[in-house]
């Protein structure tokens, strides 16, 4: 079935969509398209020039516009600009958080040095491979290399604004109290002294308890 | 409430009323929380994952949330139970997965609009689940179980990052929020790419039915903020209400406008096959169902054809998935025999 190009030029849209919206070059043809990633043997056998500068072509797109085959050659810039893009469009953000980790941290000068969060033991290496966190500590262990992460996934933000939980009040101090309690009480579990842990335990229930 | 008689019917999401609800679906909002002192669940041992849960379970079982909350134990639940609670929206597939042997649960709201699933990426996820445009109401359900929830537990929580996750994507408010868009004259005109493109250029995700990496499979779209730090909740909340959602929906508007106006021929023949296969093929694929449903929901939307009502759309949406299939017909089968009990359920649904 044809769905033809469907007139909606007459749309008016404000705000932040308008210019991603823009109707110009709308095609909406059912036009088959075919395309096909240049693998590079092939590249250099081929040896196409972008159509439209010098650089050479690594997308090949081939269209059957009633029953015409058009080819057309396109280096990754253009291919891009005309939607061609042949990878994955959308990179999922912890994709784009792993790859921009492993650029940004890869850097020799900064190899000699190895960041280990104290509380949990990761490693900042170990981070860059998982994309997570291993405890709340580490945020502040990793403070240094986050920052400028954190900026980029989050549009430049790199402060939090907005909701504060109420207890937050009592505030950091409180949580370094319950961390420190928590890993003296796993310190007891692993060495099988229950007496400790069981006291452990008591302390941390009336701290909880306890009115911030 | 049991998880059995869940099963019969669709969750207070999928009700096909509540605002826009011709093209929204529905309205999400979720929470990232983490308890302070102990490491996030990838982490955390054994002991620890028990102990975060046991301390969640007592805080949202305590009846100061709601009546009748439904605690499912996963790592006790059969296959198809996990399934068919990812199929209605209330975890997600990494919760459904057991094979780690992370003890996970998840507490579910009598009315489905809230559930908790504790353990996964991180040791709390909050989720409101309204039906239609309602983000105003589901901002402020989250609040008051965020707040009743917090009176007793320890949030780990800095001044600089905020509410501390597990995955810094998620770090500052910790929120997710999230509208399901039918949008199917935009599929169906090629503009749903543009779309696609602004909202990347607004810093939204847009995603399939069921999240991260699926296709839009009967043209739902999910489209999600993915920043969390250095914007307030109300900030980020306004947006969706004032600006993204309406622009989405004026323009599908127009699209749908544009078909009726400009191809009234072809839109009617996609939507009467559509019911014409719905109510007489008697092997039927999910995927070819989602589709099919997809275009009579326009159709009905766009008072093309009037013999079926939207609730019944929207429930079929559910229904006809693989676990839910199951359940309704009590015998599990194998994906040949799903296909047609699957035909079998649509034409009794759609035709009575």
């Amino acid at each position: 079935m044809q769905w033809g190009t469907v007139n909606t030029s007459t749309l008016i849209y404000g705000g932040g969509l308008r210019e991603a919206l823009s109707l110009k070059g709308c095609s909406s043809n059912p036009r088959i398209k075919r395309r096909v990633r240049v693998s590079v043997k092939e590249k250099t056998d081929l040896k196409h020039k972008c159509d439209h500068c010098d650089r050479p072509a690594t997308v090949t797109e081939v269209e059957i516009v009633n029953g015409k085959k058009v080819r057309k050659h396109l280096c990754d810039v253009h291919a891009a600009e005309e939607g061609l893009s042949v990878k994955a469009v959308h990179t999922p953000i912890n994709e784009l958080l792993t790859n921009f980790v492993k650029l940004h941290s890869g850097q020799p000068e900064t190899v000699t040095e190895e960041t280990v969060c104290e509380t949990c033991g990761l490693s900042f290496t170990k981070f860059r491979e998982t994309s997570v966190l291993g405890c709340p500590s580490c945020y502040a262990a990793f403070e240094r290399q986050l920052g400028p992460l954190l900026e980029r996934a989050h549009e430049g933000g790199s402060h939090h604004i907005g909701k504060v939980p109420r207890r937050a009040g009592a505030g950091e101090q409180r949580q370094h109290q319950l961390t420190s309690m928590r890993k003296r009480l796993d310190e007891a579990v692993a060495s099988e002294d229950y007496e400790l842990a069981a006291r452990l335990r008591d302390d941390i229930a009336r701290y909880e308890g306890e009115a911030v | 409430m049991s998880l059995r008689q869940m099963t019969e019917h669709a969750g207070e999401w999928l009700r096909g009323s509540g605002p826009h609800s011709e093209i929204v679906i529905s309205s999400r909002i979720r929470y990232a929380r983490n308890l302070a002192g102990f490491p996030f669940v990838n982490k955390a041992n054994r002991r620890q994952r028990h102990e975060i849960l046991n301390l969640a379970r007592d805080q949202i079982m305590a009846n100061r949330l709601a009546d009748n909350v439904l605690w499912v134990d996963l790592l006790e639940s059969p296959t198809l139970d996990r399934q068919l609670l990812v199929e209605r929206h209330v975890i997600s597939q990494q919760h459904a997965k057991v094979d780690d042997q992370v003890p996970r649960a998840v507490a579910i709201g009598a009315d489905e609009t809230f559930a908790i699933m504790v353990n996964e990426e991180d040791h709390m996820r909050i989720q409101v689940l309204r039906s239609g445009m309602q983000l105003a109401e589901a901002f402020d359900q989250i609040e008051r179980i965020d707040d009743v929830l917090e009176e007793r537990l320890d949030y780990a929580y800095s001044r600089r990052f905020g509410y501390l996750t597990a995955c810094p994507t998620n770090v500052g408010t910790g929120i997710r929020v999230s509208v399901m868009l039918h949008l199917p004259a935009l599929k169906l005109t090629g503009e749903i790419e543009k779309v696609r493109r602004a909202a990347r250029d607004m810093h939204l995700a847009v995603r399939g039915l069921f999240g991260e990496g699926s296709d839009a499979l009967g043209d739902l779209y999910q489209v999600s903020n993915q920043t969390t730090l250095g914007k307030s909740e109300p900030e980020l909340l306004a947006d969706f209400e004032h600006t993204v959602v309406p622009q989405i929906i004026a323009y599908e508007q127009q699209a749908r406008q544009a078909l009726v106006r400009q191809r009234p021929d072809a839109l009617d023949d996609k939507v009467h096959r559509a019911w014409a296969l719905l109510t007489h093929a008697r092997v039927m694929g999910t995927e070819e169902v989602l589709s099919l449903l997809s275009h009579l929901r326009l159709g009905v939307n766009l008072g093309r054809i009037e013999n079926v009502d939207m609730r019944t759309i929207n429930e079929l949406f559910l229904l006809t998935q693989p676990s839910h299939l199951q359940r309704l017909t009590g015998v599990e089968m194998d994906p040949a025999a799903r296909r047609v009990a699957r035909a079998k359920l649509i034409r009794q649904r759609l035709t009575r």
